[in-house]
């Protein structure tokens, strides 16, 4: 009874949210795999056991596949494009650079933009239209005289067309994972770095062997969050080209063809694949975390 | 401490419930008509709110469509309209909204649909009414034409009621380009297009523009129709031509050809910017449904004939490839009472006459009043009036392939368009399309 006393508060005030994730992510999550094992075409539910069937065609359709490799190279682009560029960037601004504040929101202000109005402009940005109808980068290039570096971008017929729409994404979270930067160089004390100097470590040496190691937690924040958002990349792609098998990953592809083909089996074990994916990259960070905490 | 917060959590608790009787209480008068058995309600409907889903919500749609709602409220002064409209290029959103909405058993009153293939799910779920009745009371079977009924009819029922036609089979060009290049006429077959297109090319003009994948979709039903004729390419999507006849593949690599001589490459975005070229006189011509005429004309101010034409698509003359938007009575619509009454309007010709000089396209009628129908319309609409002509149904617009086939039909075009192999393509198609008999 005393100890009911002691955590049943508590257990009431967690259970809303508690039931709430249990039906709207486990729960479905468990319906959705439900679902990727039935035989559900068009628009009445069926849910007659399929085996594997689904999972088996899609091993031998050329359009996942493609997506599967668009979505490796986009989150490989798009992941080391950006903590790269965001880890710079917090350098520069730590450094000490006057109007700090303006550029930070400078740098920050792509993030509240939406994916879909980042694509329209990097649509255009990225156009591979010649003569006339010629815009954005390419016309840069031409007008100052590069010409040679205009570009096909996402309509290359190249793997890397799917990198040119990583950019974009690039382009909007940059900023972000700048913050993620700067707070984490803020984070490491005056006195430390004072130590190394007088240890006489030169500024290169104090930075690899005191600052770098106390980045890993952020840099690792950052590859999670980062990768997790591209593999459920949509709006940029579907608003930059969509059905253009130059740029689609299986995100796509599992909307066209749950609500255009109707084949909700199909488009939930796409589904899974997905979260198997994004499972793939976030649940060694928890153990990871979790391992880190416990340490003393 | 513990008392505070469970005196606190019963007293939520009390009001959650009073919440919850209020939102069941709103539900309780809800002013639902009955839903009659499979004839009309007698009498003035009761209902006094009516919602009506589409997706339109471009320029020249989203006027017709008011003007339809308006005509609507005349009649029903007394009705609340909801307007439940989700924007998107042909639908692909609403569709998706829809589906969640139909799914959940939270159908609107009236739902806009493509006639012919696409409507077929929704018809194999029992999702909507079968509507014959209505049209035997309506007398429409005499006014629409029939072959179109024919795409339209499962089973010997009919399940929607279209209100306009748009055309697909349609080259646009500018004259102005065309009489640089020294062209008497646009091409009247593919094989022609493609000597054209040398001589344009010579000149620096880009023979052919075109847009994103379903334009791609767009140029291959209407190289598929002239390069078969209508009844061959009938016969594609009812089993009897063969997707990998030579004649077939021949068509297809026909496709290939013309590509090449497109901007493909360099594809616009949209319909529109891939319209521009041939606006700007830096290309000849643009393969696109009649919708492209609004552009021309509304959005651009241009004249036609003058500054801009249009004709038959290569080797199509006297066949008319036809898509059309059309209305459901949903199962277990809300308000069906006024659901009727609007379908009656959607098929009336004054309805028809009303929303289609607007919206830019002509009345599935065959009855309409020629005088509203000014410009570039009245081309399609001697043509769809007249007995002669031969009518086929659309594949980019749903008419002759569903949801399933044709996104299978997508992923092997889009292999198709980046490799030319137009035998891999044909077996592809012929595979999707048993697949989904």
């Amino acid at each position: 009874m005393c100890r009911i006393r002691k955590w049943g508060p508590a257990a009431l005030l967690v259970a809303p949210s508690l039931l709430a994730i249990g039906v709207f992510v486990y729960g479905f999550l468990g319906w959705n795999l439900r679902v990727s094992v039935s035989d559900w075409r068009g628009l009445r539910a069926t849910y007659d056991y399929a085996g594997l069937d689904n999972y088996r065609r899609l091993a031998e359709d050329t359009r996942f596949i493609d997506g599967v490799q668009n979505v490796v190279v986009f989150t490989l682009v798009f992941v080391f494009g950006t903590l790269v560029f965001g880890f710079l960037l917090a350098l520069l601004l730590e450094r000490g650079v006057r109007g700090e504040a303006f550029f930070r929101t400078v740098f920050l202000f792509p993030m509240a933009i939406s994916f879909i109005a980042t694509a329209i402009i990097w649509r255009w940005l990225l156009s591979n239209a010649s003569g006339a109808q010629e815009t954005g980068l390419n016309r840069l290039f031409d007008s100052l005289g590069v010409g040679f570096l205009a570009n096909d971008w996402f309509k290359s017929d190249s793997y890397w067309a799917v990198a040119s729409v990583a950019i974009a994404a690039g382009w909007a979270l940059v900023g972000y994972i700048m913050a993620l930067f700067l707070a984490g160089l803020r984070g490491v004390s005056d006195d430390l770095r004072e130590a190394a100097r007088v240890d006489g470590a030169s500024e290169a040496k104090a930075f690899w062997h005191v600052v770098r190691p106390m980045l890993l937690p952020v840099v690792m924040s950052a590859i999670v969050i980062l990768a997790h958002i591209s593999l459920k990349t949509f709006d940029l792609i579907y608003a930059m080209d969509a059905k253009s098998r130059k740029i689609e990953t299986p995100a796509l592809y599992m909307w066209f063809i749950t609500f255009e083909g109707l084949n909700f089996s199909i488009g939930a074990a796409i589904a899974t694949l997905l979260m198997v994916g994004i499972a793939a990259v976030i649940v060694p960070y928890i153990w990871y975390s979790v391992r880190s905490e416990r340490r003393p | 401490m513990t008392s505070t917060l469970h005196r606190t959590s019963g007293r939520s608790l009390a009001a959650l419930a009073a919440a919850a009787a209020l939102v069941l209480a709103s539900c309780g008068d809800d002013d639902g008509a009955e839903p009659g058995a499979g004839g009309t309600s007698p009498g003035a409907p009761t209902s006094t709110e009516f919602e009506f889903f589409s997706w339109w919500t471009g320029a020249g749609d989203s006027e017709g469509k008011q003007a339809l709602l308006d005509l609507f409220a005349e009649r029903h002064p007394d009705v609340e309209i909801i307007d439940a409209t989700v924007a998107g290029g042909a639908g692909t959103n609403a569709q998706a909204v829809l589906t969640t909405r139909l799914q959940a058993g939270d159908p609107p009153d009236s739902y806009q649909r493509h006639v012919g293939a696409e409507l077929q799910p929704d018809i194999e779920a029992e999702l909507v009414e079968d509507l014959t009745w209505l049209y035997d009371e309506e007398g429409w079977r005499d006014v629409f034409p029939e072959d179109m009924l024919e795409l339209a009819t499962v089973d010997d029922r009919i399940y929607s009621v279209p209100v306009n036609i748009h055309r697909s089979n349609l080259i646009w060009y500018n004259p102005a380009v065309l009489a640089e290049a020294g062209i008497a006429a646009p091409p009247a077959s593919w094989d022609e297009f493609l000597q054209q297109a040398a001589t344009l090319e010579a000149a620096g003009k880009t023979p052919l523009t075109i847009g994103p994948s379903w334009t791609q979709k767009h140029l291959l039903e209407n190289v598929l129709l002239g390069e078969l004729g209508a009844e061959a390419y009938s016969g594609l999507w009812d089993g009897s031509t063969d997707w990998e006849s030579t004649e077939v593949t021949d068509a297809l690599d026909m496709f290939t050809e013309v590509l090449a001589h497109s901007n493909v490459d360099e594809a616009a975005a949209d319909w529109q910017p891939a319209l521009d070229p041939v606006i700007e006189g830096d290309a000849a011509y643009n393969v696109m449904g009649d919708w492209a005429n609004t552009y021309f004309a509304t959005a651009q101010g241009l004249a036609f004939e003058t500054e801009y034409g249009v004709t038959t698509s290569p080797g199509t003359e006297g066949i008319f490839n036809w898509l059309s938007d059309s209305f459901t009575l949903p199962v277990g619509a809300p308000h069906r009472d006024l659901a009727v009454e609007w379908l009656r309007l959607a098929g009336s010709k004054e309805g028809q006459d009303t929303f289609n000089p607007i919206k830019g396209s002509i009345p599935a009628r065959t009855d309409a009043d020629t005088s509203l129908y000014t410009g570039y319309l009245e081309m399609p609409l001697t043509d769809w009036n007249d007995p002669e002509i031969e009518l086929v149904g659309s594949l980019a617009h749903g008419v002759v392939a569903g949801g399933a086939f044709n996104t299978e039909i997508d992923s092997a075009l889009g292999e198709f368009v980046a490799s030319g192999d137009s035998a891999q393509f044909a077996s592809a198609v012929k595979e999707a399309y048993e697949a989904n008999q």
